[in-house]
């Protein structure tokens, strides 16, 4: 038999402020950044207008700027080294469709005489519908994170580790969010499904070992609570690390190869899934146990 | 036949079951771009096959919302959505693109997807042109039915990308006359034509109402309609001159209809008898009354991926995934040898079994649902190592194997019934609430869980009691 993770016998729960003082550096950090700078909100959520063009030339970035101030217009530039192809954005309220956007390709047309240019990629959000894609999916989140406490409590009998997983969960989603923040890439909808995947991915982590503490608890019921934790997580140790370095290989290799369209969502899952680990044993485990660890039925 | 053999049977005929649904899929997507394109003109599109949403395939997606403060007061708003969509519906569908997903989205909000275009000013053009409603006669000459037995037997529309006719039918066709395309007809029926007289004796402009009104003896629909003085004149006149002919109504190039004309119509008034459902006759009433749409719409929201862009980051994306489930498939074998075996298995079939499902519901695949996928597949991942370590577990007790197998699948059960439970629900919230993106993340996410949960568990036990039956001694895990 292969064994990566032998039998282990660490103590977590002692080591929880350790994990706190851990998590809150993180929150802060990402916090901070979104205090200092905010999130860069893709047009998805701002409104706006994006172009994408591909050049049969080569130009550079400094003259694909140099255009588009000519043009007249405020916009912001990112460059697809080794295929020519620049994207232009546009943010903020456009009441009109095409307005930009033929702008842009007028800026063009005169500042690269010649140099043919392929549209490939055009978007234009009003300002009505960002704010409304926005509010749908904040709505559809909330819904869902109810209706995780409302079953966890049901199935372990007791609200606190519904409330400690979707802590849990939360925090990983603030911990990504801030670090999109602090290495300014862009939120855009497909990040959000990113998100939603890290909280469903947060919670399924937590349940397994939250299932092994009722299995233990049934099991050994004058158990101290500490040891009890300290047991389901020793025991599950192994899966939960098995598991998550599967996943992680899959969306490290989705990161380094997966190409420039998923880079952002494949980022956004790599942080995501080790803090999925990490919050599990680190956070919501322990978050049981300083709650309930007064309660008469653990002393 | 004992316990065992209809588990067995079970995962086999879903097997082939599964394999049955795909197999319209498979046969859409290896054939050429051009072939797709003919046999969507056709409206010969296959239903049930998995779609490729437009961020992976190309195209463009519109959100026109409807002017409400210039619609006429008397009109409700319900009414003008509905009649605007059907109008929509009437335009983009003569522009020959096949799927093309028209829905209403709140409450003045029409969105609409058209695959594989991705030079949108022909098709925003089409979309807020006034309608034009025209009653034309049908041409039954013999050239007219050569000509339309020589396209119904090509395999491609008679119209090239331009929209004019091809060389080889346009020296076929009676001298003035035009060839159109009717509306469509029942689900899976091949597009059919007419041959039409060139003059327009009446158009819409003289119509001032249309209505849906039944047989007062069957029940049957017809669709009423009325005309102002100078079309009621115009149209009592062309009718009594064209009694038993065939009246085409064409709106906006498609025709919807042609009835025969039984006798001189008078009184700016007329029926047009049809073998309608009620359905069908409520839209041609709402087509009729069409001419233009209740009110301008605007485009709030326009994407457009070119199709180099969506093949591209396909590529990527699926050869950056095979690598990684390689990967796992290869640990899992490596870590867990025999046992890893089974799971890989279920893992091969979960694949399987879930683009045969989003076949089956006709399902489009997004950039989020394949992170829907990715998650589903982590958690089916998962659950075969939960359902491993637990035998290890067991193993290290010095069972027998025969009792490690039914208590290792006992105690792993609740977990991965919880766990897949829980993110279920939120699945299900978001995809009753969600919008765009986050409908196609738990859209794929949904099936996958339901998929999942049943090759991890279901299928690989199956397989252990099959194993089981031979009496080993040893487990490799």
């Amino acid at each position: 038999m292969m064994v990566l993770i032998r039998k282990t016998n660490i103590d977590f729960i002692a080591k929880r402020f350790v994990f706190f003082a851990i998590s809150g550096v993180m929150l802060a950090a990402g916090a901070a950044s979104m205090a200092a700078k905010g999130l860069n909100l893709g047009l998805d959520f701002t409104g706006g207008t994006l172009l994408q063009v591909r050049f049969e030339a080569p130009v550079t970035t400094a003259q694909v700027r140099e255009a588009m101030v000519k043009a007249g217009l405020e916009t912001s530039i990112q460059s697809f080294t080794g295929r020519n192809a620049y994207q232009i954005k546009v943010k903020g309220s456009q009441e009109k469709v095409n307005e930009i956007s033929d702008k842009i390709m007028a800026g063009f047309t005169a500042a690269f005489p010649g140099n043919k240019f392929a549209e490939e990629k055009r978007d234009y959000v009003g300002p009505v519908v960002g704010r409304d894609l926005a509010k749908k999916a904040l709505f559809a989140m909330i819904l869902s994170l109810f209706g995780i406490i409302v079953y966890v409590a049901f199935r372990f009998a007791n609200p606190v580790w519904g409330a400690a997983g979707v802590l849990a969960l939360l925090h990983d989603v603030f911990v990504a969010a801030g670090a999109l923040s602090i290495t300014n890439r862009e939120i855009d909808l497909v990040i959000v499904a990113a998100l939603l995947t890290i909280a469903g991915y947060s919670i399924n982590d937590t349940i397994v070992i939250f299932d092994r503490m009722r299995e233990n608890l049934r099991m050994f019921p004058k158990m101290a609570l500490g040891q009890l934790v300290n047991t389901s997580i020793n025991e599950t140790l192994s899966r939960t690390l098995l598991t998550n370095l599967t996943v992680l290989a899959v969306v490290a290799i989705l990161f380094v190869f997966g190409g420039e369209v998923i880079n952002n969502f494949a980022f956004t899952m790599l942080i995501g899934s080790v803090c999925g680990t990490y919050s599990t044993i680190a956070i919501a485990t322990p978050l049981v146990y300083q709650w309930e660890r007064k309660t008469p039925h653990h002393k | 036949m004992n316990k065992l053999h209809w588990k067995i049977g079970t995962v086999l005929g879903l097997l082939i079951l599964s394999f049955w649904l795909l197999y319209p899929s498979v046969e859409w997507y290896t054939k050429t771009n051009d072939e797709r394109a003919k046999t969507e003109a056709m409206r010969m599109r296959p239903k049930r096959i998995l779609n490729l949403g437009l961020d992976l395939r190309g195209g463009t997606h519109l959100l026109l919302e409807l002017d409400v403060e210039k619609l006429e007061k008397k009109e409700k708003l319900n009414d003008a959505m509905t009649r605007a969509i059907e109008i929509i519906r009437n335009r983009v569908d003569q522009y020959g693109v096949g799927e093309t997903p028209i829905s209403r989205q709140g409450e003045r909000w029409i969105s609409v997807d058209l695959p594989g275009i991705s030079n949108t000013e022909e098709a925003e053009n089409l979309i807020g042109k006034t309608a034009l409603l025209e009653f034309r006669l049908v041409n039954t000459s013999s050239e007219a039915q050569a000509v339309l037995s020589k396209v119904d037997g090509m395999d491609e529309p008679p119209f090239d990308k331009k929209g004019a006719l091809l060389p080889e039918i346009a020296k076929l066709m009676p001298k003035n006359s035009i060839l159109r395309k009717a509306a469509p007809g029942p689900e899976g029926e091949k597009a059919r034509y007419y041959v039409l007289e060139a003059v327009v004796p009446v158009t819409g402009a003289y119509l001032e109402s249309a209505r849906v009104e039944t047989d007062q003896q069957f029940g049957t629909p017809s669709i009423g309609f009325t005309f102002n003085k100078e079309g009621g004149k115009l149209f009592e006149e062309f009718t009594g001159a064209n009694v038993n002919k065939y009246l085409a109504i064409v709106l906006d190039d498609v025709v919807h209809s042609a009835p025969v004309i039984k006798s001189r119509i008078g009184g700016g008034s007329g029926v047009i008898e049809g073998s309608f459902t009620m359905e069908e006759a409520r839209n041609l009433a709402i087509i009729l009354r069409a001419g233009a749409l209740p009110a301008p719409v605007n485009i709030i929201e326009k994407r457009v991926v070119g199709p180099g862009l969506g093949e591209d980051s396909i590529k990527k994306g699926v050869s950056a995934a095979m690598i990684g489930f390689i990967l796992v498939i290869a640990f899992m074998l490596v870590y867990y040898r025999a046992g890893g075996f089974v799971a890989d298995i279920a893992l091969a079939l979960n694949f399987v079994f879930l683009a045969a499902a989003m076949s089956y519901f006709g399902a489009t695949l997004t950039l989020p649902g394949i992170a829907g996928i990715i998650l589903s597949l982590a958690m089916a991942i998962d659950a075969n190592v939960l359902i491993l370590e637990r035998m290890r577990e067991e193993l290290a007790l010095a069972k027998p194997v025969a009792m490690i197998i039914p208590v290792s699948y006992d105690k792993a059960w609740s977990a991965i019934l919880d766990s897949n439970v829980t993110t279920w629900i939120a699945a299900i919230f978001l995809f009753q609430f969600g919008s765009g993106p986050v409908k196609g993340f738990a859209v794929t996410l949904t099936i996958g869980l339901l998929v999942g949960m049943f090759t991890s568990v279901f299928v690989t036990r199956a397989i252990y009691e099959f194993w089981l039956t031979s009496n080993p001694k040893e487990l490799s895990i």
